[in-house]
């Protein structure tokens, strides 16, 4: 199983070579957006207005994570990810047009997202459900936060990471994803669930 | 018995059930770990146990969804002053949220208000049952949301018998895929009524994984349903693997005649629960973990 650490800001070229199923580590800054988040941006990529920051190259964290401020320093106390498929309806046009390269959530994402990705070059990196102290460690500084009007779960949160991991990349380049390809393979097995529990089908 | 023992009983459970999974939880995970074979599912079942270690180790919450606080309390009939218990919770709860700290889960379904310190109408949502003696047992579980939002009820054909059942838990497992943080712990429960089966289902969730339903029929039906459910393929976060649940607890109540009411609850690999039992005198015995409070 091939492992790759990659720095931020990650070239289309370097994202290519990722293939489902291999494991991906972030150092560099990524960016924390949700549903609200992704909604303004879209707008304000609507009205012309350029984003607080900009996102090539860098990769977006499905995450509302738990902060304190420390002093006047901000400090990331867990921040582990959230349901991806809400933002389904947003990150096509993301991905194309803030040429973000790497999405990191829980729970994966759809055929929309799939076709941007391999369309544009961007790759899809599942990170444990929970995990929320691991993900805290990995940051090392939170650099700013924008749109804090949205509340602390939606703000974008920019954060420093040093090997942010381990992501499995889920949706790679080339039109393969894992989530679905597992839920094809369970509607076979539910074939099999049922001869072994007896049940009609 | 006096409130101030019971608040402090309550913070070092809740402190307890959010940094320290149960040993049995974490025993079945690193059991899960060596046997799965799907390679991302190995991945995440490895990121499962290092994040365990990390929370133990800074004294952190083990997930940033420190969950919906639920007690469940049973009062022996000779405990004095239990009317004192319900505040001596919510004080605990209060206390919880903001030492811990908790991530503030209460919400006015009205008016989207959340209350910021896990506390309101029903919550901390209090089970009391009355057993003999005068002991009091309570337990604490932090129950997270996304397990919670793919529970379900059923009212099920009577006619179909145990196979409807069967059937009913394996489609709620499928339909929630990776939405549960698997691999879950699962709590069925028939019979009852619509309420009455859930709560059973979500009691279940409290059974250790290595003690099956101590009726050797239900057992069985308990160990076909783990199996079955790992047959799936969903695997560690649905990416695959052959570890979609730890363990499956079934739990049952006599049925009306017409109606076959089921239920399936769900709770995460952060399975996080935590019992300690108080006696008449103010000693304490923490029952489910060892660490020190
Ligand atoms: S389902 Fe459980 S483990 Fe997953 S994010 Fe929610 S509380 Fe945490």
């Amino acid at each position: 199983m091939p492992v790759y650490h990659l720095k931020t800001p990650i070239s289309e070229e370097e994202i290519r070579k990722l293939k489902v199923n291999d494991v991906l580590y972030i150092t560099g800054t990524i960016v924390t957006a949700r549903d609200q988040a992704h909604r303004r941006a879209l707008e304000y990529l609507k009205e012309g207005k350029p984003l607080p920051i900009n996102l090539e190259g860098l990769a977006v964290f499905h995450c509302g994570p738990v902060v304190a401020k420390e002093g006047d320093k901000w400090v990331a106390v867990a921040a582990g990810p959230t349901t991806s498929t809400r933002m389904d309806l947003f990150e096509d046009e993301f991905i194309k047009n803030f040429k973000v390269r790497v999405v990191i959530g829980k729970g994966g994402m759809g055929k929309r997202t799939t076709d941007a990705m391999a369309k544009y070059g961007a790759v899809y990196g599942a990170f444990t459900g929970g995990a929320a102290i691991l993900a805290a460690k990995a940051i090392k500084n939170v650099r700013g936060v924008e749109w804090l009007d949205l509340g602390t779960p939606e703000a974008l949160w920019i954060f420093e990471v040093e090997n942010f991991g381990p992501l499995t990349v889920a949706i790679d380049s080339h039109g393969n994803n894992l989530f679905l390809d597992v839920a094809k393979n369970v509607e076979e097995n539910r074939k099999k669930i049922y001869q072994k529990l007896g049940l009609p089908p | 018995m006096k409130p101030e023992i019971v608040e402090n009983v309550a913070f070092n459970l809740i402190r307890q059930a959010v940094i320290y999974l149960p040993e049995d939880v974490k025993q079945a995970l690193k059991k899960a770990y060596e046997e799965e074979t799907s390679e991302a599912g190995k991945t995440q079942l490895k990121a499962i146990l290092e994040n365990i270690e990390l929370a133990e180790k800074y004294q952190a919450p083990i997930c940033q969804d420190t969950g919906t606080i639920i007690f469940y309390v049973s009062a022996g009939a000779e405990v004095r002053g239990l009317d004192k218990l319900e505040n001596a919770l919510i004080n605990a709860t209060r206390k919880a949220t903001k030492e811990i700290p908790l991530r503030p889960n209460a919400v006015d379904p009205f008016t989207q208000k959340n209350s910021g310190d896990n506390t309101g109408r029903f919550i901390p949502y209090i089970h009391w049952e009355i057993a003999p003696g005068n002991t009091l047992e309570l337990t604490v579980m932090t129950k997270g949301g996304g397990s919670e939002n793919v529970c379900l009820t059923g009212m099920l054909v009577p006619g179909e018998g145990i196979n409807g059942l069967k059937k009913f838990v394996i489609e709620s497992i499928i339909k929630a895929g990776a939405q549960p943080c698997p691999p879950t712990i699962v709590g069925v429960a028939m019979g009852g009524g619509a309420d009455i089966a859930m709560k059973l289902a979500k009691k279940a969730l409290l059974r250790p994984l290595n003690e099956p339903n101590p009726n050797p029929e239900i057992a069985k039906l308990e160990r076909e349903l783990y199996e079955a459910a790992n047959m799936t393929g969903i695997g560690p976060m649905g990416l695959g693997g052959k570890t979609t649940v730890l363990g499956v607890h079934v739990e049952y109540a006599y049925r009306h005649p017409a109606s076959f009411p089921a239920a399936v609850a769900f709770n995460c690999w952060a399975a996080r629960r935590a019992t300690a039992r108080i006696h008449e005198d103010g000693s304490v015995e923490y029952l489910t973990h060892k660490e020190k409070v």
